[in-house]
């Protein structure tokens, strides 16, 4: 009786976390998606029972509108915005790298180099911007400049701190197998400070294109080369605000991008052999 | 390799021939003012399995990481008397290392991690692939060449960590508390493959224990030190003959050994300044 019961139960037992587990992808991508059609849905209600004047709050309809018709200045302008965030993305992932191993490598390097390197990162990039427009030769090297200043710094922190953190018994038997200082950087040091360096690049990611936003706001230059951040005070200015909207969606959209394809590199690199990547099963 | 190695005790031969490794007064201070080894001399004769027995603080381990050349010792010497010296005079040492952790590279493969020695002395990889897949295939791991350390268990790494170590076919296999981690069935396990390999290829082995049993199975000598400062306490002839298996662990005579092994242990502890209260 007992026994039946439980053969019973088994199947249904182990059916359960199959079933959970593609349930649970449903509703990962399902439950946001209902909850942005919910917000959508309602904004437009508002704004159509309450007649809002479109230069106040303009309704979801109007910003879809504005999105499609201003597409050749928004485009542009997005391209300007994308293009000052990766350049400034690979700069820093470049520089920070290169300056984080010149720091480990030397102590005179890190002597000399470090507090310069948190002064640059703790001063506001706002209080700074003006004095690199002046000095830069073209707004874009200043924005460029501006989006570097803040990108680099997770990344050379990080990585300073992955290449510090390697395992001390592994030093010695690189030591003891007559390994040279670059070959235990290579083989050692740069991979142990891989999923550093990769939660540095996630939030560098973020910063590089707040920084290019924060920095354009400051320049405030016009014309052929303007970027998102430049068309939206455009349109606040001129009370333009479904165009205002649809700059700031583009800009939304831009960065949640870019975290999902750093993330998704980051997994990619780690996924076979980092905590951080590896599913916990009890 | 000579048959009749085995069965003869190090204490005899050592007589013989000349020592693979001579510490001369060997002293160590630490920055922090702490003296881990105060005038340690020890001969190691070719051949031999030598274990460093003592309670944690008696410098075993300290002792063994400057015979592998991982500091400097305060004062006295560390000699390779058997050794070719290169033309900075430095001894061509040809030793392994085995830390107590498996200390495994975990963004290699088990392939990857073996062939790291081999590696930094720039043979590739496809000139290494014989050698890593022969010392995998000695510690019964050929099959899990593609695997990362993770996917392993604790026994394993431990085995690939050892794998490591005689790619290199060293002369000399130092080995601080390899297997003081393990549970004790896979430890026995490795006790008699450790053994076996030992008896095969005729190494020289130092091996760090505080276990009493570990270090009588093992050695053909026992080297108990006592701490505060680290000093040899008693130097201990194991004359039980080789093949040990696990009839030797039960037998009459390995207790024997283990309870005069013990005492001396028990002995070193209570000669220590501070005495037995303090190290517990």
């Amino acid at each position: 009786m007992t026994a039946a019961a439980s053969d019973g139960a088994a199947p249904a037992a182990t059916g359960q976390p199959g079933r959970s587990a593609s349930s649970g992808r449903l509703l990962r991508i399902a439950v946001p998606a209902a909850m942005m059609v919910l917000l959508v849905a309602a904004w437009q209600a508002y704004c159509t029972l309450y007649e809002v004047p479109h230069y106040i709050l303009p309704s979801p309809l109007r910003v879809a509108q504005a999105m499609w018709t201003d597409w050749p200045i928004l485009g542009a302008a997005l391209i300007v915005t994308l293009k000052i965030t990766f350049a400034a993305l690979l700069l820093a992932l470049v520089g920070g790298v290169a300056l984080a191993v010149l720091m480990v490598q030397s102590r005179w390097f890190e002597l000399a180099l470090f507090p310069y390197a948190v002064v640059l990162q703790v001063t506001p990039i706002v209080a700074i911007a003006p004095l690199i427009i002046i000095y830069a030769p073209t707004t874009q090297q200043a924005l460029l400049i501006c989006a570097w200043i803040v990108a680099f710094f997770p990344v050379l922190s990080n990585t300073m701190q992955g290449l510090k953190s390697t395992d001390h018994n592994l030093l010695n038997l690189f030591e003891l197998y007559g390994a040279s200082r670059w070959q235990t950087l290579l083989y050692l040091k740069l991979p142990n400070a891989l999923p550093y360096f990769l939660a540095g690049l996630r939030i560098a990611g973020g910063l590089a294109l707040i920084a290019a936003v924060v920095a354009e706001f400051a320049a405030g230059s016009a014309g052929a080369g303007s970027g998102l951040a430049f068309r939206l005070l455009e349109s606040q200015f001129r009370l333009n605000i479904p165009r205002l909207f649809a700059a700031l969606i583009l800009l939304s959209l831009t960065g949640v991008v870019i975290f999902a394809a750093t993330s998704a590199v980051s997994h990619l690199l780690l996924r076979r052999w980092h905590e951080s990547a590896l599913k916990r099963e009890n | 390799m000579d048959p009749q190695r085995a069965s003869i005790p190090a204490g005899a031969e050592a007589g013989s021939g000349r020592p693979i490794i001579r510490l001369r007064n060997v002293s160590k201070t630490f920055s922090s003012g702490t003296v881990a080894l105060s005038g340690l001399s020890l001969d190691v004769a070719p051949g031999s399995f030598v274990s460093l027995l003592g309670p944690s603080g008696c410098g075993k381990s300290t002792a063994l990481r400057i015979i592998a050349g991982l500091g400097d010792p305060t004062s006295g010497t560390v000699e390779w008397p058997t050794s070719k010296h290169d033309s900075s005079g430095r001894p061509e040492r040809e030793i392994s290392f085995v830390f107590q952790e498996p200390t495994l590279m975990p963004w290699a493969t088990v392939f990857r991690n073996v062939w790291l020695p081999l590696r930094l002395k720039g043979i590739s990889k496809a000139e290494a692939s014989g050698r890593v897949m022969e010392a995998l295939d000695l510690v019964g791991l050929a099959k899990f060449a593609g695997a990362y350390p993770r996917e392993l268990s604790g026994g394993m790494k431990m085995r690939v960590s050892i794998a490591r170590a005689l790619v290199t076919r060293p002369k000399v296999l130092l080995m601080d508390e390899p297997f003081a981690a393990l549970d004790e069935i896979t430890r026995f396990k490795l006790n008699n493959d450790l053994l076996h390999l030992w008896e095969t290829y005729g190494w020289t082995v130092v091996f760090v224990t505080h276990s009493v049993f570990e270090s009588v199975y093992l050695s053909d000598r026992i080297v108990v030190m006592a701490a505060r400062p680290g000093r040899v306490f008693e130097d201990m002839a194991i004359d039980a003959p080789y093949p040990r298996g696990d009839a030797f662990r039960t037998s009459a005579g390995y207790a024997e050994h283990c309870r005069r092994v013990s005492a001396s242990l028990h002995a070193a502890i209570m000669s220590s300044t501070a005495g037995l209260d303090d190290h517990l």
